[in-house]
């Protein structure tokens, strides 16, 4: 068993770092207020490659290992969760498919402008009435010549207000109790597609979340992805992979606060010494770097069973739960050490904790994660 | 045309700790970089290719664990590096390595199949050492012109016409033909990040060649401790004095204002 890093992967985390550092950190706050991605961050962020991270060179993308996109998605989340799950919807649940179930027209069409980040993505399930139970799809599809005619709407769409090219999981017919499900890719300049309303957010609040209206909006079948009938099953195995990302953009999150929680510990005065030698603080600090510890493990194993080719699903979502569990406690615990400072917008850790909340619930509830988790101990899907 | 990039790998810091009983730096716990100089030095011969072509070989000697400024320097863009890693090199002053830099760049050259060209690109001085001796000494070697404190380079043909900073808000400009060498300084350009694409492909399809003193022919008495003219007897940070003032206002204000306090600490 070897936990180090290759040398790559290495090289990965320390040039992500000090981009981060340099160019999204001094903006962060400003951007969390104004709930605007700065423009010149996005910039060279397409320069770098950050939207085609696991995409093949042949497509234009970097061509890297899913172990090596969750170290560049933890560094960015450790900076800045809205980045983070920027580039990360946009790359594992939007341009990641297409490239694992596409047909090579659909790669050679949409792969190199979503790698190139000149077309931003989306991948959008949620509706008013189906979130967690992705079998109450409403929008729909019906076909009318060689093209589907999709009507309905999507609500909390990540990059929903941005994107280019989106994948739309979509109602096309009913088999017995269940709905047919199928997978539209969907160029957002179609005749008919619109964006609604741009939400107000707690956390993330400069990434873009939106509602979708489909009117109408003619597709070509030559865009759906994996086939009619199989968007139940795919949207699972994409938001399996899409898990992995969210599990890492959060241990960058846990990061976050315990950096600033030492640092600041270790510079507040009260009763004549640092902070950080009192036990209160000293427990509070440990539990965080175990906890943060633990979801970075689960995270890295989740990504190297990928790399690996082996099942990753119930890990990936043993990583999603933990990390964003990890988070939550880590940032929690960073405002109560900060005190009133940690209260104030001056003090990063008041965003963190805000964003933590987020990161517990979207792209899978930590209840729907205790579900999937449940379902596979219990089945035996876990043997050592 | 072949443009020969010198980077070397420091310690990450600018004030170091030093181990005062034998006089040599602590390295434990201080990460090391590419010397930010090296980093322009890099990002100019990217320019000078995009603009002109040519191949970028990026060089620096150090121990194996240098192999990292280098696939940094690959990541950026680089096309070759090498590596003059051998224990025999170990303890070399600026003469040494410069003569040790020297051999590799001539063997380099004399692996082409034709005669080319070439510009050697080095940082004008490395935040740990800050001797800005090993430009010069190595333009010396290659018996090639030399231009230093290089803030802007244009080139045409085979001649490069370059911004001298030659004392401050006094700028020389010089051309010459290549061969030449040329240290610069960090106002030259903003270096770029490297690309994800870029660092993959610097692991995975570029390689970091190993030169050593057997490899380079080089003669023992010039390598190395024994080939250093110079001994370090004493590394220090100098002890800081009494506090730093900064004056503002206009010359004459500020002349006034120092002439003050100067008096005012009877050092008038």
């Amino acid at each position: 068993m070897d936990f180090k890093l290759t040398p790559k992967q290495e090289m990965i985390r320390k040039i992500t770092r000090e981009f981060a550092e340099e160019y999204i950190a001094p903006i962060a706050e400003e951007s969390d207020q104004n709930s605007q991605l700065d423009p010149r961050v996005m910039e060279e962020m397409k320069r770098m490659g950050y939207f085609g991270t696991c995409i093949p060179q042949e497509f234009d993308g970097a061509g890297m290992d899913t172990l090596s996109f969750s170290i560049v998605t933890e560094e960015i989340g450790r900076i800045d969760a809205s980045w983070s799950i920027t580039t990360g919807v946009h790359a594992s649940v939007c341009a990641f498919p297409i490239y694992r179930f596409g047909t090579d027209e659909q790669k050679q069409e949409f792969l190199p402008p979503l790698a190139r980040g000149d077309r931003l993505g989306a991948f959008v399930l949620t509706e008013a009435n189906a979130g967690s139970d992705a079998g109450g799809v409403e929008t729909n599809a019906y076909l009318d010549g060689d093209e589907w005619v999709l009507n309905g709407s999507k609500i909390f769409a990540t990059n929903g207000g941005l994107c280019k090219t989106l994948l739309c999981v979509t109602k096309t017919g009913q088999k017995g109790r269940r709905p047919e499900l199928t997978i539209f890719i969907i160029d957002t300049d179609t005749p008919g597609y619109s964006v609604g309303v741009k939400e107000d957010k707690l956390g993330c609040r400069a990434s873009n979340t939106s509602e979708l209206v489909f009117q109408d909006v003619r597709v070509p079948t030559e865009n759906v992805l994996g086939g009619i009938g199989q968007g139940f099953r795919l949207g699972m195995k994409i938001l399996e992979y899409g898990r992995i990302q969210m599990a890492a953009q959060t241990v960058g999150l846990g990061q976050a606060a315990i950096e600033a929680s030492i640092k600041y510990a270790n510079e507040r005065v009260q009763f004549g010494k640092p902070i950080g030698q009192f036990q209160g603080i000293q427990w509070k600090i440990a539990d965080m770097g175990v906890e943060v510890e633990c979801a970075r493990l689960l995270t890295y194993k989740a990504s190297w069973l990928c790399d690996n080719g082996l099942d990753y699903g119930l890990v990936g979502s043993m990583a999603k739960l933990k990390a964003t569990e990890a988070a939550m406690q880590a940032t929690h615990d960073a405002v109560q050490i900060h005190g009133a400072y940690g209260l104030m917008k001056a003090y990063a850790v008041e965003r963190y904790f805000r964003d933590a909340k987020m990161a517990e619930i979207y792209e899978g509830t930590s209840e729907i994660q205790r579900m999937v988790i449940a379902q596979q101990l219990l089945r035996g899907g876990w043997q050592l | 045309m072949k443009i020969f990039v010198c980077i070397k790998q420091v310690p990450g810091i600018t004030e170091v700790r030093v181990n005062p009983k034998t006089n040599t730096l602590i390295r434990e716990g201080i990460p090391s970089i590419m010397n930010p100089m090296d980093k322009n030095g890099i990002q100019l011969a990217l320019d000078i290719k995009e603009k002109h072509g040519g191949e970028i070989i990026a060089l620096s000697m150090g121990p194996p664990q240098a192999e990292e400024v280098l696939r940094e320097a690959l990541s950026m863009g680089a096309d070759k590096a090498y590596l003059l890693s051998d224990s025999a090199f170990a303890g070399a002053d600026t003469l040494a390595t410069s003569h040790t830099l020297s051999l590799a760049i001539k063997k380099i050259l004399s692996e082409g199949k034709e005669e080319e060209i070439y510009l050697v690109i080095c940082g004008n001085e490395a935040i740990d050492g800050d001797t800005a001796q090993v430009g010069p000494e190595l333009a010396e070697e290659l018996g090639i012109p030399q231009i230093t404190y290089v803030r802007k380079i244009e080139m045409s043909g085979e001649k490069i016409t370059v911004e001298r900073v030659f004392r401050p808000e006094e700028i020389v400009i010089i051309e010459t033909s290549l061969p030449a060498l040329v240290s610069l300084l960090r106002e030259i350009n903003v270096p770029k990040f490297p690309t994800m694409a870029g660092i993959v492909d610097a692991y995975e399809k570029k390689e970091v060649n190993y030169l050593d003193s057997k490899i380079l022919n080089a003669d023992k008495a010039k390598i190395g401790l024994t080939g250093s003219q110079t001994e370090v007897w004493k590394i220090f940070i100098p002890e800081r004095k009494g506090e730093h003032i900064k004056l503002s206002g206009t010359i004459d204000e500020m002349n006034r204002e120092l002439c003050q306090r100067l008096k005012e600490d009877k050092i008038f």
